[in-house]
C-alpha cells in the first residue's frame, strides 16, 4: 500500500520538488547580498547604541529601493499562502474524490487491503509529505527573509513585522499546520462531494475563509493580549471631536509587536479649544505644541509583544494540527459509512424504454420489514 | 483424440451432447479402447463451457462402463458400446453402402429407401430378434 | 458442500426504493452461478453487498463463512470484477499488475504475466486506451491472479462484441477448470447461460424469483400443451409459471415435483433459456414463497 501510494503520487511529488527547487535556488542566490546589506547597516549592535529605529528604517528603505528584493519578498509571502492552498486542492481534494468519481474504488477496495488501511496509508503518508514540503518552503522563505524580520523587529513598528498577519502565516512553524489542515480539508470535501472539481473549489473557499478569520478572531486571543499605556507623541496623533472635547488617540510605537488596537481618551478643557484651531496638527504652531504638551495625552495599547512570537506559532500550529486530525477521523468514518450506499449502482434505476418490461406488481410482503 | 463440438440450437443439454459424441465416436471406430479422452481443460479451452459439464459427461460414460477415470492420468476408453469390434461394423457399413447404391441405381428415391428401411427395422426389432 | 454465499432476508434500500429485498440464498461452492435479471433488478446491489462495497439495510449476508470485507484475509479470498470494469485509465497494464502484487499477499505474478502475454496486451499501454474487451480481460486477470476462492463478476461481458464475449468466457472457464474457483456471474443476457452456468439465480424487480441447480430446474419444469383448461384445476404440486391460451388450446409452463400423468397434456422439456425468460417476464405472476431448489448441506 505504501509503494502504491508513492507510485500514484509521483506526478504531484515531482511538481512540488520542482517548485521547491526553483524557490530554493532563487532565494539562495539572492540571500548573500541581503546579508551583506544587513551587516553594512550596522543593525547588529544597534541595541547597545540605541539607534535601532533609524538604522532599521535606513536598511529597509535601501532594500525597497532595490529592483528585485521587494518582488522576491512579495513572492515569498504569496508562495507561503499558495503552498497549503495548492496542497489542499491538488493533493487533498482528489484523494478520495477521484476514486469515487471514476468509480475505481470498486477496484481499490476489493483487493486484500481494508478500506481503513487504504485511507490510513494515503492520509498518513501524503499528510506527512505535505507537512514536510511546506516545512521546507517555510524554512527557505523564513531564512531568506530573516534579516528583514530582524530589522522590522528591532526598528520602526510601522514596518510589517513577522508578528503581523501577512507574515505570521508565512513564516515559521504555522504553515505546517495549515498544510495538514488544508490537506485533510481537501480529502474531507472530496469524500463528501464525490467529485474532484467541486471538492477543489469548496476546499479553496473554506481555506481562504479560515485564513481570513484566524488572524482577526482567533489569533489575537490565543494568549490574552498585553496592555500598556503610552504617551502620545505629537508627531503621531489622531483626534476627532467628541462632544465638547476631543478624542485623542496615538499610534503605538512598539517595535516588533502586533498592535491589535489603540484606544484614546476624551480630553476637555481650555487646551482643547486651542487645539481645535490647530488644523495641521499639534506641531503646526508653538502655541499648539504647548497646548498639546499640557494634556500629557496617553493612549491605551492592546498588543501582542514580539516575545510571544513562538508561543503563538506553537499554539496556532497545534490548533490546526488538531483540526486536521479531526477531519481525518471524519474521513475514516465517512468512508466506512460509504458502505451504506451514498453512491447508487448505475443500473439501479429501471430503464425507461418502451418495452414490455413494466415493474411487476410487488407480491404481498410477507416478512420483509425495512429498517435496521 | 476426439474433438468435441457443440450445437447450441439443438436443445440438447451440453453434457448429453458430449456423451453422444463419445458414443458415436466409439461406434464409428474413431475411439478405441485405451484411447484417452480430452481433459476438461482441453475441452474448456476449445468450447468455453463449464468444466463441471465435462466432468458430468465423463461420469455418465463411466457409469455406463465405457470409460474409466484414472486420477492424475486422465480418462480412458475401456470398451466399445455395442459389444462388437469396429471391423465387424466396417463390414456391415460396406454392405449397406453397396445396397444403397444399387437401390439408387434402380431408381428409388431417398423417401422410398427410408420407408423400406423403417419397415424392415420395425419388423426386425419388434420380433425381439437381436 | 458448504455455501460460498449465504443470505437471509437480505435487503438494501436507497431512501424510498428497495434495490433488493427478501433475498434468501444459499449458493453452493464449486459452481458457476448465473445471476440473471433485467437491468435494475438488483444484481449489482447483490454483488456489491457480497463484496463489502455496500452494507445491508436489513437481513444478513455471509461470504465464505464471514462478513463481507471483514478483514484482509477475507478480502483476499474473494475476487471482484465490477461493471464497466473499473480500471485506472492513466495507469498502464504493468502498473495494474504491480498494484495487484502490492495489495494482495496471495498474488500469483506468474499467472498474471502469462495471461497478459496470452491475451496479447502491451504492458506499457495505458488501461484507458484499451478496448472494452481488453479492459475486461485485464480486470479478470487482476481478479484471478490473487487466487481467490470465489470470483464475483458484475456484467463483465455486457458491452462486449460476441467474439470478445466468447474469449472472456473461455478464459474464465479455463481458470475454473485449472483452479476450481467458484464463480458468480451476473448478466442480463440469457444466451450462453446453459453452456457456462450450472446454478441459476433469477432476480427480477429486486426479488429472487427462482434459484437452484440448472439440472434440477430443467428436470422440474415442463411445457404442457393441450385442450383449453383453467390452470386452477391443476393438481397442487404443479405450479404454473407461464400460461397462454387460445380459445381451443392452453400452453403452460409448470414447475412440478413429480411426472405429469394426465394424458390430456403433451409434455415436453423446457430449454434453460425459455425457463429463464419465463421467470424474468414481469407479466407472469410468480408466487412469492417457494422452497429453494438444490439442497445444500
Amino acid at each position: 500500500m505504501i509503494r502504491l501510494t508513492w507510485r500514484q503520487f509521483r506526478a504531484q511529488a515531482w511538481v512540488a520538488i520542482a517548485a521547491l527547487a526553483a524557490i530554493a535556488i532563487t532565494f539562495a542566490l539572492t540571500r548573500p547580498s541581503l546579508t551583506h546589506m544587513y551587516s553594512a547597516s550596522g543593525l547588529a549592535g544597534c541595541q547597545a547604541r540605541n539607534d535601532c529605529g533609524s538604522l532599521a528604517a535606513g536598511f529597509i528603505s535601501q532594500v525597497r529601493a532595490d529592483a528585485a528584493y521587494p518582488v522576491l519578498y512579495a513572492m515569498g509571502v504569496i508562495v507561503m499562502f499558495l503552498v497549503p492552498a495548492v496542497i489542499g486542492m491538488f493533493w487533498g481534494a482528489p484523494l478520495i474524490a477521484r476514486e469515487l468519481e471514476d468509480r475505481t474504488y470498486r477496484l481499490a477496495w476489493t483487493q486484500s487491503v481494508t478500506r481503513t488501511r487504504w485511507l490510513a496509508v494515503k492520509l498518513g503518508l501524503l499528510g506527512l509529505a505535505a507537512m514536510a514540503i511546506t516545512g521546507l518552503f517555510s524554512l527557505i522563505v523564513t531564512w531568506w527573509a530573516s534579516p528583514l524580520d530582524r530589522a522590522a523587529t528591532l526598528g520602526s513598528p510601522i514596518l510589517s513585522n513577522r508578528m503581523m498577519p501577512a507574515l505570521f502565516a508565512g513564516h515559521g512553524l504555522v504553515p505546517l499546520g495549515y498544510a495538514a489542515f488544508a490537506f485533510t480539508l481537501g480529502a474531507t470535501t472530496g469524500a463528501l462531494t464525490g467529485r474532484t472539481v467541486p471538492a477543489m473549489a469548496v476546499t479553496i473557499v473554506i481555506f481562504a475563509a479560515v485564513q481570513l478569520i484566524t488572524p482577526n478572531f482567533v489569533r489575537p486571543y490565543l494568549i490574552p493580549p498585553a496592555h500598556t499605556t503610552v504617551a502620545v507623541s505629537p508627531g503621531d496623533v489622531n483626534w476627532v471631536p467628541a462632544g465638547h472635547g476631543l478624542l485623542i488617540t496615538g499610534r503605538a510605537a512598539i517595535p516588533g509587536a502586533w498592535v491589535l488596537s489603540t484606544s484614546g481618551h476624551v480630553y476637555t478643557g481650555p487646551a482643547i479649544q486651542i487645539l481645535k484651531t490647530c488644523n495641521n496638527g499639534p506641531t503646526s504652531t508653538p502655541a499648539c505644541g504647548r497646548a498639546f504638551a499640557s494634556l500629557h495625552a496617553q493612549t491605551l495599547v492592546t498588543y501582542q509583544p514580539a516575545s510571544r512570537y513562538w508561543a503563538l506559532q506553537w499554539y496556532e500550529t497545534g490548533i490546526f494540527l488538531a483540526a486536521a486530525l479531526a477531519l481525518a477521523g471524519f474521513c475514516f468514518w465517512r468512508i466506512g459509512r460509504h458502505r451504506s450506499g451514498r453512491t447508487r449502482p448505475s443500473s439501479a434505476r429501471p430503464p425507461r424504454t418502451a418495452s414490455t418490461l413494466r415493474t411487476s406488481p410487488a407480491p404481498p410482503a410477507t416478512s420483509g420489514h425495512p429498517g435496521r | 483424440m476426439i474433438e468435441f463440438q457443440l450445437d447450441e440450437t439443438s436443445g440438447v443439454a451440453t453434457y448429453l451432447q458430449l456423451v453422444q459424441q463419445v458414443r458415436q465416436a466409439l461406434r464409428m471406430g474413431m475411439l478405441e479402447p485405451g484411447d484417452q479422452l480430452p481433459t476438461a481443460q482441453q475441452v474448456v479451452a476449445r468450447l468455453a463451457i463449464n468444466p463441471n459439464t465435462v466432468h458430468k459427461a465423463y461420469r455418465e460414460l463411466e457409469r455406463d462402463g465405457l470409460v474409466r477415470a484414472r486420477p492424475g492420468l486422465g480418462t480412458f476408453v475401456t470398451r466399445s458400446p455395442s459389444g462388437t469390434d469396429p471391423a465387424t461394423q466396417a463390414r456391415f457399413l460396406a454392405e449397406l453402402t453397396g445396397w444403397l447404391r444399387s437401390a439408387r441405381a434402380a431408381g428409388l428415391g431417398p423417401d422410398d429407401i427410408e420407408a423400406i428401411y423403417r419397415t424392415a427395422f420395425r419388423a426386425c426389432f419388434a420380433e425381439g430378434v437381436a | 458442500m458448504s455455501a460460498v454465499i449465504q443470505t437471509s432476508g437480505l435487503g438494501k434500500a436507497y431512501r424510498r426504493t428497495w434495490a433488493l429485498r427478501d433475498c434468501t440464498l444459499a449458493i453452493p461452492a464449486g459452481r458457476v452461478v448465473g445471476l440473471v435479471g433485467p437491468n435494475g433488478a438488483g444484481k449489482t446491489t447483490l454483488l456489491s453487498l457480497a463484496v463489502g462495497l455496500l452494507a445491508p439495510t436489513c437481513g444478513t449476508i455471509t461470504v465464505l463463512g464471514e462478513r463481507p470485507a471483514a478483514g484482509p484475509a477475507q478480502l483476499a479470498r474473494v475476487g471482484f470484477v465490477a461493471q464497466d470494469t473499473s480500471v485506472y485509465a492513466r495507469m498502464t497494464v504493468a502498473g495494474h499488475l504491480r498494484l495487484g502484487a502490492w495489495l494482495n499477499p496471495g498474488w500469483d505474478g506468474e499467472l498474471a504475466r502469462r495471461r497478459i502475454e496470452q491475451l496479447g496486451l502491451d504492458p506499457r499501454q495505458r488501461a484507458g486506451s484499451l478496448s472494452g474487451g481488453q479492459r475486461a480481460q485485464l480486470a479478470l486477470t487482476l481478479a484471478l491472479a490473487k487466487r481467490p476462492e470465489l470470483l464475483l463478476l458484475d456484467e463483465p461481458v455486457a458491452s462486449l462484441d460476441p467474439l470478445a464475449r466468447r474469449e472472456f468466457l473461455r478464459g474464465l472457464m479455463e481458470s475454473v477448470a485449472e483452479h476450481g474457483v467458484s464463480v458468480v456471474l451476473s448478466s442480463h443476457l440469457v444466451s450462453d447461460l446453459e453452456r457456462v452456468c450450472d446454478y441459476l439465480v433469477v432476480l427480477v424487480a429486486s426479488r429472487v424469483r427462482v434459484a437452484g441447480e440448472v439440472s434440477a430446474l430443467l428436470a422440474s419444469h415442463r411445457r404442457l400443451s393441450g385442450p383449453r383448461r383453467d390452470p386452477a384445476t391443476l393438481p397442487a404440486g404443479q405450479q404454473v409459471i407461464e400460461e397462454s391460451h387460445t380459445d381451443k388450446q392452453s400452453l403452460l409452463l409448470v414447475r412440478t415435483g413429480e411426472p405429469v400423468h394426465d394424458p390430456a397434456w403433451t409434455v415436453t422439456p423446457v430449454s434453460l433459456e425459455d425457463l429463464v425468460l419465463a421467470y424474468m417476464n414481469p407479466a407472469n405472476d410468480i408466487p412469492a414463497r417457494r422452497p429453494q431448489l438444490g439442497a445444500v448441506s
